[in-house]
């Protein structure tokens, strides 16, 4: 297990430097900084300030030697000048991820217990009212924009807040500007406050598909020999269910989660910015805004390793959990 | 059941001894249409999806109001004179719903069937040379497949200057690789079956093998997939749009219609919740189509037992 680990992690290196080359060379050819600098600037900056900024931003490198400079400065823990002077990109991407971690951290984590509550719910009353009922909610969730459902809970939530009186739901941004009385508890509340409705919002992304998901794997499951033999031999239904079933059923499930994650990172930045949070989904529109090279690379960098650490995660959890499976 | 005609019965008009139990000869395609046919949920689906469809592209043609033109009224709730009412600026908003729901379809097909093709040459090119050349392509596919969609769609769109097809092309030149990866576990069992081998005998080239062979018999996951994929183009399509990296003005898409809108959920209501019912509408019906079309390609699997 350890032997596969180590090999899994050293096969990723050669991946992910291929997959960043590629969109490395997709980001520098998506649009041209120099020529926004030299145009949207009044007074025009003159030919030699042109020239500084390209040198600056490394426009007037080949893409191959960029690209080795840029890998190789990461390394470093050096991620390459920005188009905006005096941002530390390095710093600008770890503080905007602790931002974003609490927010797709907690609405995975919402929706897989509720996909599971209502995928093995649909799966037991197959066929009833409360199936087609949660099937008909699964396809109309597969199908809602996530921007105008979002944009909707956000009207719930000043509703919710003018209705109470209070201030607990934030619409805007991660946390409070500012607070009345600085106490742990007063910011961990506003905390909570704020992560509610965006969580929700991100959650609904994956929580259809993973319902359908669950019930299916769930229905397989159900319809097996072993889970006949199980009542067969007296055992009671529930435990029959949770015990022998759902077990089972729910190892497909942590592939599906490893593979969507990509879905949900995209989903984040919709998300953050109809809350208008400082998150990495901030960071990524702003720099395909102002075509800030470097900036867009850390972004994908870190969406690329936390999608093959997530790929990576679930394999061996898959290991771990069904015991057929052995990986020497 | 019409379909099986009892011997001796009326109209078939042999005798009973030399007729047993016959079933009328059917195509593939006849069947798999009857299947269709008989799935509620898509049919129903279908004619919606057909109706938004002509509507949208015929529909801008009748209107009396231009999506790009000014009138006189703003900010007027929906009336007979301006069914889905007017914006702040006093554009009508039946007008724009329809031209945004024309690119947003015309973006969302153009996708579906750009990386369906794409994908699908692809796909049963390296499932039929197997080995080296299926491992590289194969190994290219999954590359495409790690990069986030909507992350890598939105710097490349960003340069688009918000031409529709471009907006298709970068979008289809992320999702090809889900369909080469379906394709090529269908080609690769195609492959092994009796009629290539004979047409290779008959000596078949290997691209009249892959075209007229290979592809025309995994057309029904090439199909599902293709449908699958228009409804997650719209819902890309839109998204980018909202954040600004999609259609721009003034040309308009239902993703910059809802984004125009979110400030005026409460006071012009019309404008927020009309395209965006436009968009599940279109995602909605789509998806049951598919999973029509799923079930008559492949009634093992059938999800919604008659």
């Amino acid at each position: 297990m350890l032997a596969y680990t180590v090999r899994r992690i050293l096969v990723s290196v050669p991946v992910l430097i291929v997959s960043t080359f590629v969109v490395f060379l997709v980001v520098i050819n998506s649009g041209d900084p120099v020529a926004n600098f030299a145009t949207s600037r009044q007074p025009a900056p003159s030919k030699a300030a042109v020239a500084a900024f390209a040198r600056h931003i490394h426009a007037d490198q080949p893409a191959v030697e960029r690209y080795w400079n840029w890998i190789t400065g990461v390394l470093h823990g050096d991620f390459g000048p920005s188009v905006q002077t005096n941002l530390n990109i390095g710093h600008d991407l770890f503080t905007r991820f602790r931002v974003t971690v609490t927010l797709v951290a907690a609405s995975i984590v919402i929706a897989l217990i509720m996909a599971v509550i209502f995928g093995v719910f649909s799966a037991i009353r197959q066929y009833s009212v409360a199936d087609y009922v949660i099937t008909f909610l699964g396809f109309l969730f597969l199908a809602m924009p996530v921007f105008w459902f979002a944009v909707l809970l956000k009207q719930a939530g000043i509703w919710f807040n003018q209705q109470t009186g209070s201030q607990f739901l934030g619409t805007i941004g991660e946390k409070s500007p500012y607070l009345d009385v600085d106490t742990t508890w007063n910011e961990f509340t506003d905390h909570i406050g704020h992560l509610v409705l965006p969580t929700i919002t991100l959650a609904l992304v994956s929580f259809a598909s993973w319902t359908r998901y669950t019930r299916a794997s769930m229905l397989e499951v159900l319809n097996s020999d072993y889970i006949r033999l199980a009542r067969a031999k007296g055992l009671r239904r529930g435990k029959v269910l949770v015990r022998h079933a759902l077990r089972t059923a729910l190892i497909p499930l942590t592939t599906v989660t490893a593979l969507d994650i990509a879905i949900v990172l995209g989903g984040a930045v919709i998300t953050e910015t109809i809350f208008q949070w400082h998150g990495m989904g901030e960071m990524l529109v702003q720099s395909a805004q102002t075509v800030d090279v470097y900036r867009t690379m850390a972004w994908l960098l870190l969406s690329a390793v936390v999608v093959i650490g997530f790929n990576l995660v679930a394999d061996l959890l898959y290991a771990v959990l069904d015991p057929r499976i052995r990986y020497d | 059941m019409t379909d099986i005609e009892a011997p001796g019965s009326a109209g078939t008009g042999l005798p009973r001894a030399d007729h047993e139990f016959t079933v009328r000869h059917r195509t593939q395609t006849q069947l798999v249409l009857r299947r269709f046919v008989r799935h509620r949920a898509a049919m129903v689906s279908l004619v919606v999806f057909v109706l938004i469809v002509l509507w949208a592209f015929i529909g801008p043609h009748l209107w009396h109001y231009s999506y790009q033109k000014y009138t006189a009224d703003n900010s007027q709730a929906p009336s007979w004179k301006h069914p889905f009412g007017t914006n702040a600026s006093g554009y009508d908003a039946y007008a724009q719903v329809m031209r945004g729901t024309q690119t947003s379809l015309e973006v969302a097909i153009l996708i579906a069937l750009g990386s369906t093709v794409v994908g699908a040459v692809w796909g049963a090119v390296a499932g039929f040379y197997r080995g080296v050349v299926d491992a590289v392509m194969m190994r290219i596919a999954d590359l495409v497949l790690t990069l986030p969609l909507f992350a890598i769609a939105l710097v490349i769109s960003s340069r688009s200057g918000g031409a529709w097809y471009w907006i298709a092309v970068v979008i289809a030149g992320l999702t090809w690789a889900y369909v080469s990866r379906v394709v090529r576990s269908a080609v690769l069992s195609l492959r092994e079956k009796e009629f290539v081998e004979a047409a290779r005998a008959l000596g078949a080239s290997d691209a009249w093998i892959i075209f007229r062979h290979l592809l025309p018999n995994a057309l029904g996951p090439i199909i599902v997939n293709a449908t699958v994929l228009v409804a997650t183009g719209i819902l890309t399509e839109t998204a980018l749009s909202f954040v600004g990296f999609g259609v721009q003005p003034p040309d308009t898409s239902l993703g910059l219609l809802v984004s125009q809108a979110q400030t005026a959920v409460d006071t012009r209501p019309w404008l927020f919740y009309i395209p965006g019912f436009f968009i599940i509408a279109i995602a909605l019906t789509i998806n049951f189509i598919g999973d029509g079309l799923r079930d008559a390609f492949d009634p093992r699997q059938q999800r919604v037992r008659q």
